[in-house]
């Protein structure tokens, strides 16, 4: 594989000023209809994958969208890029309202946003060669570059350290990684300032990961390209993203940047993700890794009908009537820093140190652990 | 309840050797692209009790030996050569009824991906009343009372009523207690865990695999956990086997292999997977290359074509001979114990950070 990329001249307009916010998105809502009945299917009730959420991208950052399945971070990507039409809510481009705009007001604008699949193996068509696969974008919209569209994928190819030469290659032909470079070099064809990357790497063994999530890292800080980067493994995520929010159950219930998401997190739900990551631990000490332990009961409940109030209360240790009653807004909580915000009515100690006591809610593990006694230490 | 109090941690018979002992184990596919050599030249030893971690990338063979420990593979396509003993019987070459015997009752497997391990055809109670009553000779009733008691054990609410339910009414969590569940029915001395969390969400499969771990000092059953994931394994494990294509490189205790790994392939490993408290700025160190392909693997150490320290070998021994894999703790690697010492302490620790 290609260590040294070969890059192209940083554009004008990424260059011109990180940190202008570059998608603004509010209230952010999309209600999938559950149709139910007979003989007439009506519709019954609402999947609420994504409920209200606010976000900004900044130019050239990379911003990462961390949750567990069902809580809205794809439905997300995809309202972000107009494949799904949001139920409500604005999302506004460089200043500009997209949330309902035609096919032909967005169409300069698609070009600009670009995504990255999953899949490697479903996001190529197969019956299409590599070149056609990457040049396709620059077809649809017209685009001709000096050299001819061939010398342009040919260029892509490289960027991402594909062979130029397997241009007339079919997906078949290449390995999960090196179609995942190809699915890269096509968001890249039309020069985008901002890819909603989702779950790019979770469908790539372990050695390969590492490869495209570098690759990722080079193209984002290089190019100077936004990156909404969608991912549920938090490790992949705190490497590659320099603002983290963090969903449940289609609601943002902390974001802020990096450091202070990952070690003083304030949420009770953070907490237990952070907490619940397996780790290998590499210091020469015995003992586990001085981290705290909290074991959730249950699964997420179903968004078709989710918890009044705050919706993490239903496997919170800490919920209170409060919280049942009352949604907690999204906002700075005292000892947070600038622009990390919580969405919860009794934060956590902004601390991911061991506790006193593990917090293990499942009754079955509580039940097991009780039997088997303190004494043995484990 | 009293099937299910075993004297934990009885004593075994130390004569008695490994509880499971698999001795150069060949496992070949007939395919229509040619031979495809799965497992090539496998030996391990799992005691009673004990967890076997076996990490791996896709390809790697892991699933592929404990399908045929089990002797889940096609024999119509596969061609196994070598001895896997279960308690000093020979499992390759037993008969189907033997092995019917030893399914669900001695060894027991879970699987990656509950909801097509389990049948939508009947109801989750009856499908772990089953292998009891079949093992057992229990009584349908007896049986069913164990299933909605092991239900109860593995963190089922209400187990008397979600007994009658289908494996479509339980979440994905739910799916995999219900499938430990079924495993754990008949007390069995081996179990063995495909990926069992790989489909399930971190804070889920933090749940199950604390529940496995105390399960399994209660039951005192050995696991074999196959994972591709080094910190799922570095929790649960305590002994680790890594596994490339095909074969044992390094296996060691989970201290020795993950606190001083000395095989290249398992350094790379460590180092292209970010961790919670990694250094942010140095970038990852991906393995260069993909795995082989097992159709036509490469000659002498499989892991070769991708190993960046074959010129401190020297020579064509890379390229030429196959490393062996000695006993114990070892890694299947020309470097000598030295240079692999000081490689790693040298230049693989620093940037593990």
């Amino acid at each position: 594989m290609k260590e040294d990329l070969v890059l192209p001249a940083p554009r004008e307009a990424a260059a011109a000023s990180s940190g202008d916010p570059l998608l603004v998105v509010e209230g952010l809502t999309k209600h999938f209809p559950v149709k139910g009945g007979f003989p007439i299917r009506r519709t019954v009730g609402a999947v609420q994958a994504v409920d209200g959420i606010d976000l900004t991208v900044h130019v050239g950052e990379s911003f990462g969208l961390v949750g567990e399945s069902g809580c809205g971070k794809s439905t997300t990507g995809r309202l972000i890029t107009r494949l799904l039409e949001p139920t409500a809510g604005t999302i506004s481009y460089r200043g500009k309202d997209i949330t309902h705009a035609s096919r032909k007001q967005l169409a300069p604008i698609r070009s600009e946003i670009q995504m990255i699949f999953q899949d490697p193996y479903s996001s190529l068509n197969p019956r299409q060669t590599v070149g056609k696969i990457i040049s396709g974008p620059m077809e649809i919209n017209d685009i001709n570059p000096e050299g001819g569209r061939e010398k342009r994928v040919r260029e892509l190819l490289e960027i991402v350290g594909l062979n130029p030469e397997h241009y007339n290659r079919f997906p078949h032909e290449f390995s999960g990684g090196q179609r995942q470079r190809i699915g890269v070099a096509r968001a890249l064809a039309l020069e985008p300032k901002l890819i909603v990357a989702d779950e790019p790497v979770s469908a790539l063994d372990v050695s390969i990961q590492a490869q495209v999530v570098n690759l990722l890292q080079k193209v984002q800080q290089e190019l100077g390209i936004a990156f909404l980067f969608i991912a549920h493994d938090l490790a992949v995520v705190r490497h590659f993203s320099q603002r983290v929010a963090v969903m449940y159950l289609g609601k943002v219930i902390e974001v802020g940047d990096r450091e202070s998401i990952y070690t003083r997190p304030r949420h009770p739900y953070t907490h237990a993700l952070l907490s619940a990551v397996p780790e290998v631990n590499l210091a020469e000490e015995t003992e586990a890794n001085g981290r705290e332990r909290i074991r959730l009961a249950g699964d997420v409940p179903s968004p078709i009908s989710p918890p009044s109030g705050c919706r993490f209360r239903t496997r919170c240790w800490k919920a209170q009537d409060k919280c049942a009653a009352e949604e907690p807004p999204l906002v700075r909580i005292s000892g947070n820093h600038e622009g990390h915000l919580t969405a919860c009515h009794f934060p956590e100690d902004p601390t991911i140190e061991a506790r006193d006591e593990d917090i293990v809610l499942d009754p079955a593990l509580a039940a097991l652990e009780e039997e088997l006694g303190e004494g043995t230490g484990d | 309840m009293t099937t299910l109090t075993k004297e934990a941690g009885a004593p075994v018979p130390s004569d008695a050797g490994a509880f499971l002992s698999v001795r150069d184990l060949h496992v070949s596919f007939r395919t229509e692209d040619g031979m495809v050599r799965a497992v090539d030249g496998l030996s391990f030893d799992l005691e009673r009790g004990k967890t076997l971690g076996i990490v791996g990338e896709s390809g790697s063979g892991k699933s592929v030996t404990n399908l045929t420990i089990l002797g889940l593979h096609n024999p119509k396509f596969t061609t196994v050569e070598g001895e896997i003993l279960l308690e000093g019987r020979e499992l390759t070459t037993a008969r189907e009824h033997e092995l019917e015997k030893l399914r669900g009752n001695k060894v027991a497997m879970i699987f990656q991906d509950p909801l097509t391990a389990l049948s939508p055809y009947y109801t989750v109670g009856r499908q772990i009343a089953e292998p009891f009553m079949k093992h057992t000779g229990a009584s349908k009733k007896a049986a069913w009372d164990r299933a909605v008691e092991m239900l109860g054990k593995v963190g089922i609410p209400n187990p008397k009523e979600r007994a009658k339910d289908y494996p479509h009414q339980f979440s994905g969590g739910m799916r995999q207690r219900a499938m430990i569940a079924m495993a754990l029915v008949c007390d069995p001395d081996l179990l063995i865990a495909d990926e069992p969390t790989t489909a399930l969400d971190v804070t889920v499969q933090a749940q199950i695999l604390d529940l496995l771990k105390d399960l399994q000092q209660e039951f005192g059953s050995a696991i074999i956990f196959i994972t591709h994931d080094l910190g799922v394994i570095a929790d649960m494990a305590d002994d680790i086997m890594v596994m490339y294509a095909g074969g044992a490189i390094e296996r060691g205790t989970t201290n020795e292999v993950l606190r001083s790994p000395q095989h290249p392939y398992t350094w790379g490993l460590l180092n292209s997977m970010p961790r919670l408290d990694s250094d942010l700025a140095a970038p990852l160190a991906p393995i260069p290359g993909a795995p082989p392909s097992l159709l036509n693997p490469p000659s002498g150490c499989r892991f070769h074509p991708r190993c960046t320290f074959q010129d401190r070998v020297g020579g064509t021994r890379c390229t030429d001979e196959r490393p062996l894999l000695a006993p114990d703790r070892a890694s299947a690697c020309h470097l000598t114990a030295e240079q692999k010492r000081t490689i790693f302490i040298e230049e693989i620790k620093p940037s593990l950070g």
